[in-house]
C-alpha cells in the first residue's frame, strides 16, 4: 500500500511542479507584455519616461502626458494586445482542432476569406477604413460557413475540413491576386498594406470592437478549452470519452473563426502571430495540450514588439507591422525547434 | 478503386487455388496501369490543344504538319515553333515537376498542409526575384530563373540545417515548422522591400500570380536539365516513400536510413519546385492537391502516387493555361489563377465524395 501512497504523492509533487512552473511562466509573460506595452506608449515624437507612463495610465498624469497616452498612443497599443491575444488563441484553436500544426486560420482559409473580400472593397469599390473592414469579417465568416458545409457529411472529419480549407483558400487567393494584377499599381499598393497588416492610425472604436469580440469569446473559450483538450486525442477516442464531438468542434470553430475575422478586420490578416503562438507557448510552459491562455500573451507580445520596431527602428519610415511579424517570431520558433530534444514535441 | 469485376471473380475461381490470392492483386495493378495509359493519352491530347489555341488558332492538322515537316516561311508554322512548343513544353515540365515534387512533400512530411514550398522554395525565390528587381533594376524572365533558383536552394539548405538540429534530428514536424517560419521571415523580408518601391511591386505582382507567358525556349532549356533529374530521382523514390509513411520507428525496423532518405527527398524536391517556381513563378495549388486526388485514385501506394501526381499535375496546368488564353480574348489570364478557379471546386467535390485515406 505504501507504494501506491508514495505514488500518488509522487504525481502531486510533479503536478505541482508543473504548476508552478506555468505559473512562473505566465507571470514571466505578462510582465514582458506590460513592459513592452509601456515602452511603446512612451516612444514617439514627443519621448515620454516610461515612469511618467505608467503614472499615467494609473490615473495621475499631467494634462499633456495624458492627452499624448491617452488620446494619440493607448488605443493603437491597446487595438496591438488585443489583435495579438485573439490571433494567439485563435492559432491555439484551430491546431487542436485539426491535430495539425501547420493548421492556423491564416493556412485554413478563413483569413484569405477575409483578404479576397478587403481587397475587392478596396481595389474595385474604391473603399477604405472600417468599410474594409467590415467586408472583411464578412469574407471571413462566409468563407468559414462554406467550408464548413461543405466539409460536412455525416459529421465533420479534420482531414476533410483541411482539404477543403486548402480548395476554398486557394480560390480565394487567386482571386486576391487577380485583383491585385488588375488594379493600378498604387491602388494595388495600399491594398498590399492592408494584406500585410498594419495598426497605423487605430482609434477608440477599435479598441472598444475587439474588446467587446474578446469579453464574449473569452468566457466561451474557457468553457470550451477542457473540451479541446479532448478532441485533441482524436476523433475516436473523444466519442468514446463520451463528448458531444460535432457540437463541440463547431463551438471551437465558431469561437476561433469570431476571433480571427474581428482582429482581421481590425488591423488587416497579419501574418504568422496565430501560426507562431501556440508552439511557442507549448514548448515554453511544457503542456501537452493547447495552452490558450501562454498563446494569448505571446500573441500579443509579438505583436506589441513588432510594433515597435516598424514604428521606431527605422527613423522616418513607418513600416505596418506585419513586415516585422515574420522577423520577430520565426526565429524564436527556430530556436525552441533547435533546442528541442524530446521526439514528439512538435505541435 | 472499382470491385473487380464479376468476370474476374469467375475466372479468379477457374485458376488453382495457389493462384487465387494473387489475383486481386494483379487486377488492381492492371486498373492502375491502365488508368495511367489515360493519362498519358489526355496529356497527349492537352498537349496537341495548347499548341494549337491561342489567340490565333491553328488547326490540328497545320500543328502536325509544323512539328513534322517546319517551313520558315508559313507564320503558323513559326508561332508555332516559337512560342507555342516552348511554352507547351515548359507547362508540361513545370506542371509534372509540381505534381511530383507535391506528392514527395507530403510523403516525407506526412502532412496534408505540406505544399512542396514548405521548405522555404517559393519564400526564397521571392525575395531573391524581388531583390533582383529592388537592387539591381532587373526586369528580364530570364534573370528571374536563376534569381529564383538561387534564392529557393539558399532558403532549403537553410531550413533543412535547421530542422535537422536538436537531437533527434530533422523530424517531419520540425522540418515543417522550420519551413514555415523561414517563409515566414522571408516573406516579411519581401514585404518590406514592395512597399518601399512601387516600381519593384509593379513587376513583382505580375510574376508572383504564376504563368507561362512569355517564356521561351531559353527558359525551357533553362530549367528542363533540373526537372528531368529530378522526376528520374522522384520516381525510383516511391518504396522509401511508403516505408517513411508507415513513421520513423517502423521505417526504422524495416532497415530504411530514415534521416538519409529523407534528405534525399528534400534534395529532390528542391530541384524540382524550385526549378518549377523559377519558371512559372510560385503556383501553390497544383502541388498541394494533385497528390490527394492521386492517393484519392491509388490508394496510399506512393509507387502509383508519385506517377499518377507526374501525370496529373500537367493535364491540370496545360489545361488551365489553355483556358485562360481564351477565356480573357484579347488578353489572357495567368495559369496561376485559373488551376485555382477551376481546380478547387473540382478539388472539393472530390473530397467530399470520396472517403479519405488518412496521411
Amino acid at each position: 500500500m505504501t507504494t501506491t501512497a508514495e505514488a500518488v504523492q509522487l504525481i502531486t509533487r510533479a503536478r505541482a511542479a508543473r504548476h508552478a512552473r506555468n505559473v512562473v511562466v505566465l507571470v514571466v509573460l505578462g510582465v514582458l507584455v506590460f513592459a513592452t506595452f509601456c515602452v511603446s506608449l512612451s516612444l514617439g515624437d514627443f519621448k515620454i519616461p516610461v515612469v511618467d507612463v505608467v503614472k499615467t495610465l494609473f490615473g495621475g498624469g499631467d494634462k499633456a502626458t495624458e492627452f499624448i497616452v491617452n488620446r494619440l498612443r493607448l488605443p493603437r497599443a491597446l487595438t496591438g494586445l488585443m489583435v495579438g491575444a485573439a490571433l494567439g488563441m485563435s492559432g491555439a484553436i484551430f491546431q487542436s482542432i485539426a491535430r495539425n500544426p501547420l493548421a492556423s486560420p491564416d493556412i485554413i482559409g478563413v483569413t484569405y476569406g477575409a483578404s479576397a473580400f478587403a481587397v475587392f472593397a478596396i481595389v474595385t469599390l474604391g473603399l477604405t477604413g472600417a468599410a474594409v473592414s467590415g467586408l472583411a469579417i464578412v469574407g471571413a465568416i462566409l468563407t468559414a460557413f462554406i467550408m464548413y458545409v461543405l466539409a460536412w457529411r455525416h459529421g465533420v472529419s479534420s482531414y476533410r475540413l483541411i482539404l477543403i480549407g486548402i480548395g476554398i483558400g486557394a480560390i480565394a487567393t487567386s482571386l486576391t491576386s487577380y485583383l491585385l494584377t488588375k488594379a493600378r499599381v498604387e491602388i494595388a499598393q495600399q491594398a498590399l498594406i492592408w494584406l500585410t497588416g498594419s495598426l497605423n492610425g487605430r482609434d477608440w472604436s477599435n479598441v472598444r470592437a475587439m474588446a467587446i469580440t474578446l469579453v464574449v469569446t473569452v468566457p466561451l473559450v474557457v468553457i470550451l478549452v477542457q473540451r479541446l483538450r479532448i478532441l485533441q486525442l482524436g476523433d475516436e477516442t473523444a466519442y468514446g470519452l463520451g463528448l458531444k464531438v460535432e457540437s463541440s468542434r463547431l463551438g471551437l470553430i465558431v469561437v476561433g473563426v469570431l476571433l480571427a475575422a474581428v482582429a482581421t478586420a481590425a488591423a488587416g490578416p497579419i501574418g504568422f502571430v496565430a501560426f507562431v503562438a501556440p508552439p511557442i507557448a507549448r514548448r515554453i510552459t511544457r503542456s501537452p495540450g493547447p495552452a490558450m491562455i501562454a498563446s494569448a500573451l505571446i500573441g500579443a507580445l509579438v505583436i506589441a514588439l513588432s510594433d515597435l520596431i516598424a514604428q521606431h527602428a527605422f527613423g522616418e519610415t513607418q513600416l505596418p507591422v506585419g513586415v516585422v511579424t515574420g522577423v520577430v517570431g520565426a526565429p524564436y520558433l527556430m530556436f525552441l525547434l533547435a533546442r528541442a530534444n524530446r521526439v514528439g514535441s512538435g505541435g | 478503386m472499382p470491385p473487380p469485376s464479376a468476370a474476374v471473380d469467375a475466372a479468379g475461381r477457374d485458376s488453382t487455388a495457389a493462384d487465387a490470392p494473387s489475383r486481386p492483386r494483379r487486377t488492381r495493378g492492371a486498373t492502375l496501369a491502365l488508368g495511367l495509359v489515360v493519362c498519358v493519352a489526355l496529356l497527349a491530347l492537352i498537349t496537341l490543344l495548347s499548341i494549337a489555341i491561342g489567340s490565333k488558332q491553328i488547326p490540328l492538322s497545320t500543328v502536325i504538319d509544323a512539328l513534322r515537316h517546319y517551313d520558315e516561311s508559313n507564320t503558323d508554322h513559326v508561332i508555332v515553333h516559337s512560342l507555342r512548343v516552348p511554352r507547351t513544353v515548359i507547362g508540361l515540365l513545370v506542371g509534372a515537376a509540381l505534381g511530383l515534387s507535391g506528392a514527395l512533400m507530403q510523403g516525407v512530411t506526412r502532412n496534408p498542409l505540406a505544399d512542396p514550398g514548405i521548405l522555404g522554395v517559393n519564400g526564397g525565390a521571392a525575395l531573391f526575384v524581388v531583390g533582383g528587381i529592388y537592387f539591381f533594376g532587373l526586369s528580364s524572365l530570364t534573370a528571374y530563373v536563376w534569381l529564383a533558383f538561387v534564392g529557393a536552394a539558399a532558403a532549403s539548405v537553410a531550413v533543412y540545417f535547421l530542422g535537422s538540429l536538436g537531437r533527434e534530428g530533422a523530424t517531419p514536424v520540425k522540418l515543417a515548422l522550420a519551413g514555415a517560419a523561414m517563409t515566414a521571415m522571408l516573406g516579411s523580408l519581401t514585404t518590406a522591400l514592395l512597399i518601399g518601391d512601387v516600381n519593384t511591386f509593379d513587376q513583382y505582382r505580375f510574376w508572383s500570380v504564376g504563368s507561362l507567358a512569355g517564356r521561351g525556349a531559353d527558359i525551357a532549356e533553362q530549367v528542363a536539365p533540373f526537372v528531368l533529374v529530378g522526376i528520374a530521382l522522384a520516381l525510383v523514390s516511391g518504396r522509401v516513400l511508403n516505408a517513411l509513411s508507415l513513421g520513423d520507428e517502423v521505417a526504422k525496423s524495416l532497415g530504411q536510413r530514415v534521416g538519409l532518405a529523407r534528405l534525399f527527398v528534400a534534395v529532390v524536391v528542391v530541384l524540382l519546385c524550385g526549378a518549377a517556381t523559377a519558371a512559372a513563378g510560385p503556383i501553390g495549388f497544383i502541388g498541394l492537391t494533385i497528390p490527394h486526388v492521386a492517393r484519392l485514385v491509388t490508394g496510399p501506394d506512393y509507387r502509383w502516387i508519385l506517377p499518377y501526381s507526374m501525370l496529373l499535375a500537367p493535364i491540370l496546368l496545360l489545361g488551365s493555361d489553355v483556358i485562360g488564353r481564351v477565356i480573357a480574348l484579347p488578353g489572357e489570364l495567368q495559369v496561376g489563377i485559373v488551376t485555382a478557379v477551376i481546380g478547387a471546386p473540382f478539388f472539393i467535390a472530390l473530397v467530399r465524395r470520396r472517403k479519405l485515406a488518412d496521411l
